[in-house]
């Protein structure tokens, strides 16, 4: 396998990406029969590309089923891609060998949605947290001891409950555990996966700050996963929207929640319940039409064309390429929302896929 | 169990006064629902907001009659359309359920039976309140589906629950608890396992729904955006009790409780400028079988030392503060508003 970094083309990576990630895709196959026939294969990840800068928190969001979860498991090389690279800090990390991906174990870490199922409940918490030092081989006993203590301590929680099972703590003291867990091997980069969705509000919001504080004490980098928009908005510094398999858009916070330009961006974002019952009345809400269609058979060209009120002949036969229409901001969309913020030679090339797909100059077969 | 007491009928549709559904454990008594009073009128909403483990589903299924004849103590009075249910006998209740209750829940598979078609359940129970031919009921059952939208509602009458993605499972389940035009409707998490596009319509369909058969609704949540679309009054629920009560102006624009001003604090939103930080609240919400004496949130709330030394020794009673609004907190009412505009709601607003 190579390990230049320069080999992604279009997606060159910016000198301070500390993860970069491009057009990866991950198809499972869907076999029938007893003879294991293939016959079809969900498109879970689609040709997926971003950078993950050094320091800053990505949050990546969208509907279930959208690819978010099956994304992080492939950054983290919990699953082989079926195409695409990853490099992280410049090495092509793709497929590289489970011994040679040792020292990247360390480096990049994983937060799980279940604070229940993810902690093995026959240990205590002394030694799952402690874990990571023992099978790497990087501490003495009694200093593992000392070093637990101080990252249950780092999360808010009692050093003394060492001995404690899992049980014994609540979703929210759980999910700290799993987090002193990930922080054991000083990773640069974490990849949390729907850390919040499954703890109560109160507890949500402890989590959140204490993952917050967590970056700026040791300058950790984020992917955080998430379904919840509000979640992604308060946490994150640039957001990518997922839909089947794919991004359409990534921006900025700001750039994001103020002017977001895909129609199903739009379409989320009005769609979450606003905790203001004055703004009931005046809200006007788009409404999407059906269910996310089935990744095993998405709908060709643009994804979103059948909910999409936007989509005309052309959404349904060229595909958006997910580009620049403002500065910093990506999206995949031929006719994008907020278009005044779109920049003119942005607005130009669209205007102009436009025009090519409706008077093409070579005849299509 | 019953009180015998028999007070006279409200004049509400429904008025819970005082019920308790208490279950006995093997580590300790389990005070599920602890002296919860409130009323509903026909045509309105009622939002019951609260973590979980702090009474919602209990105090649901208990309106249903559907922890009558188990291990549960149940006290107090039920009174629906003129009828105390605590009393009546399970059988009766059972007769009520369909056309006079009804209950959405949170997993439509749980309350959906795996080897019969959703048409088949439909008609079911319509025919039990109805006395119609299984055409005329399976004609209604294509009519619901339509009418909660589900597409090509002839076609997938005959499909089983299991065809049917989550959405349109508890669209399903929505046409079923809906077939008998229920004159109460519970709705338990209706949308909590659904993604935002699909709850938006789901909420929009039960307000619909809702206005065309003046039906009282009780929506069970713990997410205060979908309370705030749906509701007339809202009630906090925390340790098996109310502790907040008003109308949802009442308790988004003048909360006086410290629990509801953590829970308003916990949330993000999409609606404000992000704050720097959330404003969690510390702790845990108790444990059912050792509430904590005296006001049950004292171990998390900042301001129980403002209470001289009652906090943790009398359980504050749930009185007016104003116009129907009801508070369940020792801190005198001025002190209250005094932290809610000075402190909370600046902190809130990022400023
Ligand atoms: N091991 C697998 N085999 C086959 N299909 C899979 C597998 N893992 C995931 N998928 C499918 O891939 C798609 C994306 O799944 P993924 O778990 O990444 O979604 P997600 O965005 O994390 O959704 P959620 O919000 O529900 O967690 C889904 O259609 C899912 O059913
Ligand atoms: N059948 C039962 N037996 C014993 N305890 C129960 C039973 N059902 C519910 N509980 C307890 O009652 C409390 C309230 O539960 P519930 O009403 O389901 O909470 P929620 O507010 O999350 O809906 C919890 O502590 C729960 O464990
Ligand atoms: S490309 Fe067309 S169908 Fe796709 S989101 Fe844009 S307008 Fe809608
Ligand atoms: S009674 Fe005391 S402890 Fe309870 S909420 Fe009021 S101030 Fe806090
Ligand atoms: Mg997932
Ligand atoms: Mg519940």
């Amino acid at each position: 396998m190579s390990h230049r970094a320069d080999e992604g083309g279009a997606g060159v990576s910016a000198p301070e990406a500390l993860l970069s990630v491009q057009n990866l895709q991950k198809h499972f196959p869907v076999t029938k029969g007893l003879l294991k026939r293939q016959v079809g294969a969900v498109r879970a990840v689609d040709g997926v590309s971003f950078d993950v800068r050094k320091g800053e928190t990505l949050g990546l969001v969208g509907e279930s089923g959208c690819g978010k979860s099956t994304t992080g498991r492939l950054v983290t090389r919990l699953m082989e891609p079926t195409g695409g690279k990853i490099f992280f800090e410049g090495h092509d990390i793709t497929h590289m060998s489970q011994s040679k991906i040792r020292p990247l174990r360390r480096d990049i870490q994983m937060i799980f949605q279940d604070p229940y199922s993810s902690l093995n409940p026959r240990h205590t918490v002394g030694a799952i947290v402690g874990a990571p030092f023992r099978i790497q081989g990087v501490q003495t006993e009694q200093g593992t001891k000392k070093a637990v203590q101080e990252l249950l301590e780092l999360v808010g929680l009692n050093p003394e409950h060492y001995n404690r099972y899992p049980h014994e703590f609540s979703g929210g003291q759980r999910q700290r555990i799993g987090i002193a867990r990930t922080l054991a091997l000083k990773p640069k980069m974490i990849i949390a996966d729907e850390p919040v969705s499954a703890l109560d509000v109160s507890i949500q919001a402890q989590v959140v700050n204490l993952l917050e504080d967590l970056q700026n004490e040791l300058g950790l980098t984020y992917v955080i996963v998430a379904h919840d928009l509000s979640v992604i908005r308060h946490i994150s510094d640039r957001v990518a929207v997922m839909y089947l398999g794919k991004i359409v858009e990534l921006a900025d916070r700001k750039g994001l929640y103020e002017s977001p330009m895909h129609p199903y961006t739009n379409a989320l974002m009005s769609a979450v319940p606003i905790p203001d019952p004055a703004r009931r009345k005046d809200r006007e809400r788009i409404r999407l039409q059906g269910d996310v269609p089935s990744p095993l058979n998405p709908p060709p060209a643009c994804r979103f064309h059948t909910r999409c009120w936007k989509a005309q002949a052309i959404c349904k036969t060229e595909e958006p390429p997910l580009a620049e229409l403002a500065p910093g901001h990506q999206v995949a969309c031929h006719f994008p929302e907020n278009a005044d913020k779109v920049t003119a030679p942005a607005a130009a090339k669209i205007a102009q896929n436009v025009e090519d797909a409706l008077h093409p100059k070579k005849p299509v077969a | 169990m019953t009180t015998g007491s028999a007070s006279p009928a409200p004049s509400s549709f429904l008025e819970l006064r005082d019920l308790r559904i208490h279950f006995p454990t093997e580590d300790g008594l389990v005070k599920s629902v602890d002296g919860l009073s409130f009323k509903l009128d026909r045509g309105k909403t009622l939002g019951i907001v609260g973590e979980s483990g702090s009474g919602k589903s209990v105090t649901s299924l208990g309106i249903l009659g559907l922890h009558k004849g188990g291990r549960a103590k149940i006290s107090g009075e039920i009174w629906l359309d003129g009828e105390e249910l605590v009393g009546a006998s399970p059988d009766h209740v059972r007769t009520l359920r369909g056309k006079k209750m009804a209950m959405i829940f949170q997993d439509p598979l749980s309350s959906m039976h795996p080897f019969y078609t959703v048409g088949a359940q439909i008609v079911e129970a319509y025919r039990i309140h109805h006395d119609v031919s299984k055409a005329v009921a399976r004609k209604h059952a294509i009519d619901m589906l339509g009418r909660v939208g589900i597409p090509q509602p002839d076609k997938r009458v005959d499909s089983y629950p299991h065809e049917f993605s989550g959405g349109m499972r508890q669209r399903a389940m929505i046409a079923m608890a809906l077939s008998c035009d229920p004159e109460l409707l519970i709705a338990d998490e209706p949308t909590t396992a659904l993604d935002v596009t699909v709850q938006a319509q789901i909420l929009d369909l039960m307000l619909d729904l809702q206005r065309e058969f003046n039906s009282a609704l009780i929506v069970i949540t713990h997410d205060l955006g979908v309370v705030a679309e749906l509701s007339d009054d809202i009630l906090v629920m925390y340790g098996g009790k109310c502790i907040e009560y008003g109308s949802a102006d009442d308790i988004f624009y003048r909360p006086e409780h410290p629990y509801t001003w953590g829970l308003l604090g916990s949330m993000p939103r999409l609606d404000r400028e992000p704050t720097e930080r959330l404003l969690p609240i510390k702790g845990t919400p108790p444990s059912l079988i050792n509430v904590p004496s005296g006001c049950a949130f004292n171990p998390r709330c900042p301001y129980r030392d403002r209470t001289g030394g009652k906090a943790t020794t009398e359980v504050p009673q749930l009185l007016e503060t104003e116009g129907g609004h009801l508070v369940r907190c020792h801190m005198p009412r001025e002190e209250r508003r005094a932290i809610w505009e000075n402190e909370i709601k600046p902190m809130m607003e990022g400023q």
